[in-house]
């Protein structure tokens, strides 16, 4: 099969998810639903890029196929940042300040804790990536523990206030922020569309890359904030679902033979929307909203991690 | 040979720690124009951390490296990239790339990934130079060590720098593959007057082909000198400490240092 023509069918299937997601069970005339699927159906596709493009450019930097942002802690940050909100004003939050307005202080925030995560990383003295993942991974864990324990002090009504963000939900998604969150992502995608050739040199790894002329440490500095407005923008719209990227970035790695970024990222933001679509179809019309869709991923993500596991090990010995 | 023309590339006393350890101690030199120059020396001798200091990929913590004339940390990474190239210990990168794209990298420095006609016929060029002609659609994971070591090759020499810089190319390299690398080097010098820096292990390797020899021990430069002057039993003892058996057969010297 050509890339070619798996490339359409990808996109064909996913305008069949699309449209059957917006369609299903319901009369044309009956505009009112039509819209509320159509916003839900924008907010699953600018979530699925985010989370897609997010995983494929972290995996670069790291040079890892089996990492996602999730594992630097960028969802533990943002958590934090909206448990420290309701803790401070109270169930008056998002009276106090809009919801635009956190959801831009939350990306300051989470820009400063990328410049704090490359600091550590490329500081005086240069350390390793797996020092760098480690650091994420302790200071992740950090703060899921610090944001618990505020949990714990906050009144239960509030604490409802931030469980929207904790778990993933496109049923009760945040869709205020949709435009916002949209531009932002447009933002980020445009400056990585324009830089992906960056990401192709940077695949061959930090030695190789400053030999043809790239300034690798500016690079992955620029690119972890892309990072950082991505993940901010999925866990503010669902919660935390970069472990998706996990799934959708290695299918794309399987299904084409390509290192080209501008393609890579084209094919697994689609890969992650057609998931996502389908994840959601499968919960409302045919479990009738008995599970979540985020289960319904992590089990498929799971097998496929096993699966991925047991090939890797095979090809090493 | 024009022996009076300034050597390109000069390092002034420089010094590297790792943590505390001391592993160049102010050292000093520069790499002869348009020859071949080995750096040998025993384990962490400081070899490599050297040719990565002088080739910009670490930061000295004291001392220069000049280049044309000019501190190598003012330049610009794109306008150095045209002049100098450096690569290190084959890494087993799960690359998806065909022979073909990892060489097109090599124009990354000149076409920013808008390969032109030029460009494409410099990736020719560098693909038939380094006999990979029948390899170029082949994907880069599926290649032997040797093979994937000639495509790397093959993409410093697209990159067409005057100066190229290798840190132990013929790791893990059989017999042929190794003579095949070192003979590709050795007409990148004669035939399109590179100047060559290599880090290698085999003495036998640096004694066939290069032309100078650089020996580093302790952090230190203790020979810099012509191939011959170095192939030397009583310096290859100071350089590493075990007996050597020079024997000459039509003008080459082969170092013989088995159960001696």
């Amino acid at each position: 099969m050509g890339a070619k023509f798996k490339f359409l069918i990808i996109v064909a299937l996913l305008l069949l998810v699309g449209g059957s997601f917006i369609l299903y069970g319901v009369e044309l005339t009956n505009s009112y639903s039509i819209e509320k699927r159509s916003i839900r159906l924008l907010s699953m596709l600018v979530v699925g890029i985010s989370v897609a493009c997010s995983s494929v450019i972290f995996q670069t930097i790291t040079a890892n196929r089996i990492l996602t942002p999730s594992i630097m802690g960028y969802e533990a940050v943002f958590i934090l940042f909206q448990t420290l909100i309701v803790f401070l004003y109270g169930d008056k939050a998002f009276k106090v300040i809009s919801q635009q307005e956190n959801f831009f202080y939350a990306i300051l925030f989470m820009l400063g804790f990328s410049l704090l995560l490359y600091f550590l990383l490329f500081g005086k003295n240069r350390r390793s990536m797996y020092y760098l993942l480690l650091t994420g991974m302790v200071l992740g864990t950090l703060f899921m523990t610090l944001s618990q324990f505020l949990h714990v002090l906050v009144d239960p009504n509030e604490f409802s206030i931030v469980q929207n963000f904790m778990f993933v939900s496109f049923a009760k998604m945040n869709t205020k922020l949709l435009s916002v969150a949209g531009i932002t992502m447009l933002v980020a995608l445009i400056y990585t569309g324009w830089n992906a050739r960056y990401l192709d040199v940077m695949a061959l790894g930090r030695d190789q890359a400053i030999s043809l002329g790239v300034d690798y440490d500016k690079m992955v500095r620029r690119f972890l904030f892309v990072i950082s407005l991505l993940v901010s923008v999925s866990t503010a719209l669902v919660g935390p679902i970069t472990f998706l990227g996990i799934l959708v970035t290695n299918l794309t790695y399987e299904l084409f033979r390509t290192r080209k970024h501008r393609f890579m990222l084209v094919i697994s933001s689609l890969v992650a929307c057609l998931t996502l679509i389908l994840g959601q179809f499968l919960v409302e019309h045919i479990l009738q909203f008995s599970t979540t869709v985020s289960i319904i991923i992590n089990f498929m993500g799971g097998v496929y991690f096993m699966y991925l596991l047991w090939i890797t090990r095979k090809r090493i010995s | 040979m024009d022996n009076t023309e300034k050597n390109k590339l000069e390092f002034e006393t420089i010094a590297k720690y790792y943590g505390k350890k001391e592993v160049l101690k102010d050292v000093s030199g520069s790499i002869a124009n348009r020859k071949i120059t080995s750096l040998i020396g025993p384990n962490g001798a400081g070899k490599s951390t050297l040719l990565s200091i002088i080739s910009r990929l670490i930061k000295q913590d004291g001392g220069t490296v000049s280049f044309l004339d000019k501190e190598l940390s003012t330049y610009k990474g794109t306008d150095l990239a045209k002049k100098l190239s450096i690569l290190k210990q084959s890494n087993h990168l799960d690359l998806r790339l065909t022979v073909r794209d990892l060489v097109s990298f090599g124009r990354f420095p000149y076409s920013k990934g808008k390969l032109g006609a030029f460009d494409e016929q410099k990736i020719d060029e560098a693909i038939a130079f380094s006999d990979l002609m029948n390899l170029q659609d082949t994907y880069i994971d599926e290649l032997s060590g040797g093979q994937r070591q000639r495509a790397f090759i093959s993409m410093i020499i697209a990159q067409d720098t005057d100066f190229i810089l290798l840190d132990e190319p013929l790791n893990n390299l059989d017999m042929k593959h190794a003579v095949h690398v070192m003979k590709t080097l050795r007409r990148l010098v004669d035939e399109l007057g590179k100047t060559v820096v290599i880090v290698i292990h085999e003495i036998n390797f640096a004694a066939q082909y290069s032309d100078r020899i650089v020996a580093l021990k302790d952090g230190n430069i203790c020979y810099d000198d012509e191939t011959a002057k170095v192939i030397d039993p009583v310096v290859l003892k100071d350089i590493f400490d075990i007996e050597f058996d020079i024997i000459e057969r039509n003008d080459k010297k082969i170092c013989n240092y088995f159960n001696l």
